[in-house]
């Protein structure tokens, strides 16, 4: 069955390999890139990202740094 | 040398990283710039592009201080949020706090921007406030216990340098925490007058990536901080109505 998340705003389908937040970024390939994840309103540290698990309709950002003043 | 919170820096210059044409002209302008500083916005990503090249990740982050801004935030809790998300990278415990009150003079609010400074020195962060050019909102702020006062010269990416040294003046006489000078620098020469004045350091961005050729700009730039810094420090001749002769006014052939 497939996850139905909200990520970044946008509603997005993943498979059902997704059972974590590291699951989440490795199904998008971002997990060697630097970002920080906010799940349901919860900043995420690293080392809690394969303990954290996704659900259902869950609200996710996923952000990163980009040039700015 | 600048010393914001227990970080010491030998440059004065902290460098934005937006819109610069492209990312191998960037990194020559940081690298001409002598900047240890460098600020960056947080912003969702395109998680359908996994290969985006991304500046930050190219730097040797061994080499800079990372000070990510709270640019987009319009409250206090948005600041707040970005702030931590910030954080969370592990890379950084400096933020610029940025909280925008006008969409078309992009000019600070300062009352979400007190607001936001105060929540964020009680999570322990580092805190520099991009505030206007008040003189009585940069002493609220340093009577908060922020680690530097950010005014503004002239709106953000303007380019008019600064439009108020009477008040950038009185801030950085009042101040016993760093003045850095942020935002509206146009020019070499307005960075120079801000350092003349007493600043402690500029940020600068949108006047060396927007230049023509942005690495010269960076150098330029580096030149004229330190150039104001030294003279600065060197005490300045008062301004007098009429001449004084540097040649002595004795022995002349013509007397």
């Amino acid at each position: 069955m497939k996850l139905q998340l909200y990520i970044n705003g946008q509603k997005t389908e993943v498979g059902s390999t997704v059972k974590s937040i590291e699951d989440l970024l490795k199904f998008f390939k971002l997990q060697n890139r630097i970002v920080v994840v906010e799940h349901n309103g919860e900043i995420i540290l690293k080392e809690q990202y394969s303990k954290q698990p996704v659900n259902d309709g869950d609200k996710i950002e996923i952000v990163h740094f980009v040039g700015g003043g | 040398m600048l010393k914001i919170a227990d970080k010491i820096f030998q440059s004065r210059l902290l460098l934005g990283t937006g819109k610069f044409p492209n990312f191998e002209i960037q990194r020559e302008a940081v690298e001409a710039s002598g900047t240890e500083i460098l600020t960056f916005a947080v912003r969702r990503m395109d998680i359908y592009e996994p290969s985006q090249p991304n500046f930050l990740e190219m730097l040797d982050l061994s080499k800079y201080t990372l000070l990510p801004n709270t640019a987009g935030a319009k409250t206090a809790e948005e600041a707040v949020r970005i702030a931590k998300l910030a954080k969370a990278s592990g890379l950084c415990d400096m933020v610029k706090v940025e909280v925008i009150g006008d969409d078309k003079t992009l000019l600070p609010d300062p009352i979400e921007t007190l607001k936001a400074s105060e929540m964020l020195l009680e999570e322990g962060f580092i805190v520099l406030p991009y505030t206007s050019d008040d003189v009585v909102l940069a002493k609220k702020l340093e009577e908060l216990g922020v680690h530097a006062i950010m005014p503004g010269a002239s709106p953000i990416g303007s380019g008019q340098g600064i439009i108020n040294p009477l008040n950038l003046s009185l801030i950085i006489e009042n101040a016993n925490i760093p003045v850095i000078v942020d935002a509206g620098i146009g020019s070499p020469a307005d960075c120079a007058m801000a350092m003349e004045l007493g600043a402690d350091g500029i940020l600068l961005n949108s006047a060396v990536s927007g230049a023509k050729n942005p690495v010269k700009m960076a150098k330029a730039m580096k030149l004229a901080i330190e150039a104001g810094r030294l003279g600065y420090e060197a005490g300045r001749i008062p301004k007098k109505r009429y001449a004084v002769a540097s040649s002595p006014s004795e022995g002349m052939l013509t007397s």
